[in-house]
């Protein structure tokens, strides 16, 4: 059987695969390249053995800060950043969760004081598969999927 | 000096070790026996009361003034620039200004701790919303040692409203710290938050959950009765809860000998005025020692008491 490319290949930027299915367009919006004039190609809803359907995105001319491979953990957390130099991947990071999580998710807790400046500031908690979010300043713990986006 | 605490903050007990609560409570008990001499005498303590209290902050300056600092500070955001739109950070930054420590009680859980980051004082919270009053928790710590002797291993039942009585929340981190038995009695849909009874589960803690009080009324050492937080409920679920928890006399006939039964005041209807004349109610022994533990941790971070 001939294999063939869901999404052609860059000659310089980054792939980020492994995405879970539904998170690459949050991705985006949280890397600012949703209004950029950085050409992107999205592969959405692709075939995966590990997740059955995931997502992908692949950027121009583009790298990633730690902070940002940090961010894209937040919502993929067992997803890769390639780094490609002429066609070929010249580095490969496994995104890992931070520590803390600042500014990219806000508290759902309405009588918090982050809550009403639409900001965040979470320490990840529990055991790697089960992590839990406690907001710095109302005290409160949250599971990841209680917690929404400030970017949306 | 000491150095314990100094120019620290006390924002929420989860801040605090062991060693800091000890601390206090020694030198809370020190203040007792002998009235301490005006080590604040050049001291001003600042008082931002951005949501109504009577006790607390009266503790709180009935404190500072015997320890000879003066207070400045407002009850009630009416009369601040908050009304012209300042946020809370502008707020803190210039009270700091004016004052060598901050008192804040705000109804925005998280607001003392937002007021820490921008503050170059100290802030001390007394009270965000339903999160944290680690002073109050502390003057309760403080009445059980005194009445209980050794903290380490009490069997404690806290009943009521343990969803939103922040005073509950800190005084069961502080339990945890002693090692105390917890017996948790409220509706269901006013239990004690997810978040502490994870915390508690964590480090071990041994805590049940109970609809009655009857259950457990022979087996504890301490009854720490609470108040429905009606300012943080619609009109028709206080309907649902009052009254569900109410004290009498008749209630304390299998008690053991050597209980206490505490409150941190002010209560409505779940304590009858007939506990009062019994020996286990310490509740106004609390308010006097509330002065005490406040005069201690005011001296503790302004670093101004040698212990």
């Amino acid at each position: 059987m001939i294999k063939t490319r869901s999404v052609s290949a860059i000659d310089n930027g980054i792939v980020i695969d492994h995405i879970p299915a539904g998170q690459a367009l949050k991705i985006m919006r949280l890397l600012h390249v949703v209004n950029s004039k950085q050409r992107v190609t999205l592969g959405l809803n692709l075939r995966s053995t590990s997740l059955k359907l995931k997502d992908l995105i692949k950027i121009e001319n583009r790298t990633l800060t730690p902070q940002e491979v940090e961010h894209v953990a937040i919502f993929a957390p067992g997803a890769t950043v390639s780094l490609i130099e002429n066609f070929k991947v010249s580095k490969k990071i496994n995104c890992e969760l931070p520590k803390i999580i600042h500014d990219v998710l806000i508290c759902p807790n309405q009588n918090c004081i982050n809550h009403t400046q639409s900001k965040g500031y979470f320490k990840l908690e529990g055991a790697p598969n089960q992590i839990k979010l406690r907001c710095f300043y109302c005290e409160k713990q949250f599971e990841r999927d209680q917690v929404a986006e400030i970017y949306l | 000096m000491s150095k314990v605490l100094s120019k620290k903050d006390i924002i929420s007990i989860r801040d605090l070790s062991l060693i800091e609560v000890n601390a206090i409570l020694n030198l809370a008990k020190k203040f007792k026996k002998s009235l301490p001499k005006k080590n604040l005498l050049d001291q001003i303590i600042a008082h931002c009361f951005f949501e109504p209290s009577t006790r607390t902050r009266l503790s709180f300056e009935t404190a500072t003034i015997r320890l000879g600092g003066q207070v400045i500070g407002f009850s009630g955001s009416e009369s601040t620039s908050i009304q012209k739109g300042e946020d809370l950070q502008d707020t803190i930054k210039t009270i700091s200004c004016y004052a060598d420590l901050i008192i804040i009680r705000h109804p925005l859980e998280g607001s003392a701790r937002l007021a820490a980051e921008v503050s170059e004082k100290p802030i001390i919270n007394a009270g965000d919303g339903a999160n944290q009053h680690p002073t109050q928790a502390l003057a309760d710590l403080f009445t059980l040692q005194e009445m209980q002797g050794n903290l380490e291993g009490l069997s404690i039942a806290l009943v009521g409203d343990l969803k939103y009585g922040r005073a509950v929340h800190s005084l069961v981190q502080l339990c945890a710290l002693f090692n105390m038995r917890l017996f948790l009695i409220s509706p269901s849909l006013l239990a004690l938050p997810d978040a502490i009874c994870n915390e508690l589960k964590h480090k071990g803690i041994r805590f049940s959950f109970h609809a009655s009080l009857d259950e457990v009324i022979s087996k504890i050492d301490i009854l720490y009765m609470t108040r429905l937080q009606k300012e943080r409920f619609a009109q028709s679920e206080r309907q649902l809860f009052e009254n569900q928890y109410v004290l009498t006399r008749d209630k304390l006939k299998k008690v053991k000998t050597n209980l206490n039964i505490l409150h941190p005041l002010p209560r409505g209807h779940e304590i009858d005025k007939a506990i009062d004349e019994t020996p286990y109610a310490v509740y106004f022994k609390q308010v006097v020692n509330a002065i005490y533990i406040r005069q201690a941790v005011l001296s503790l971070l302004l670093n101004k008491v040698r212990v």
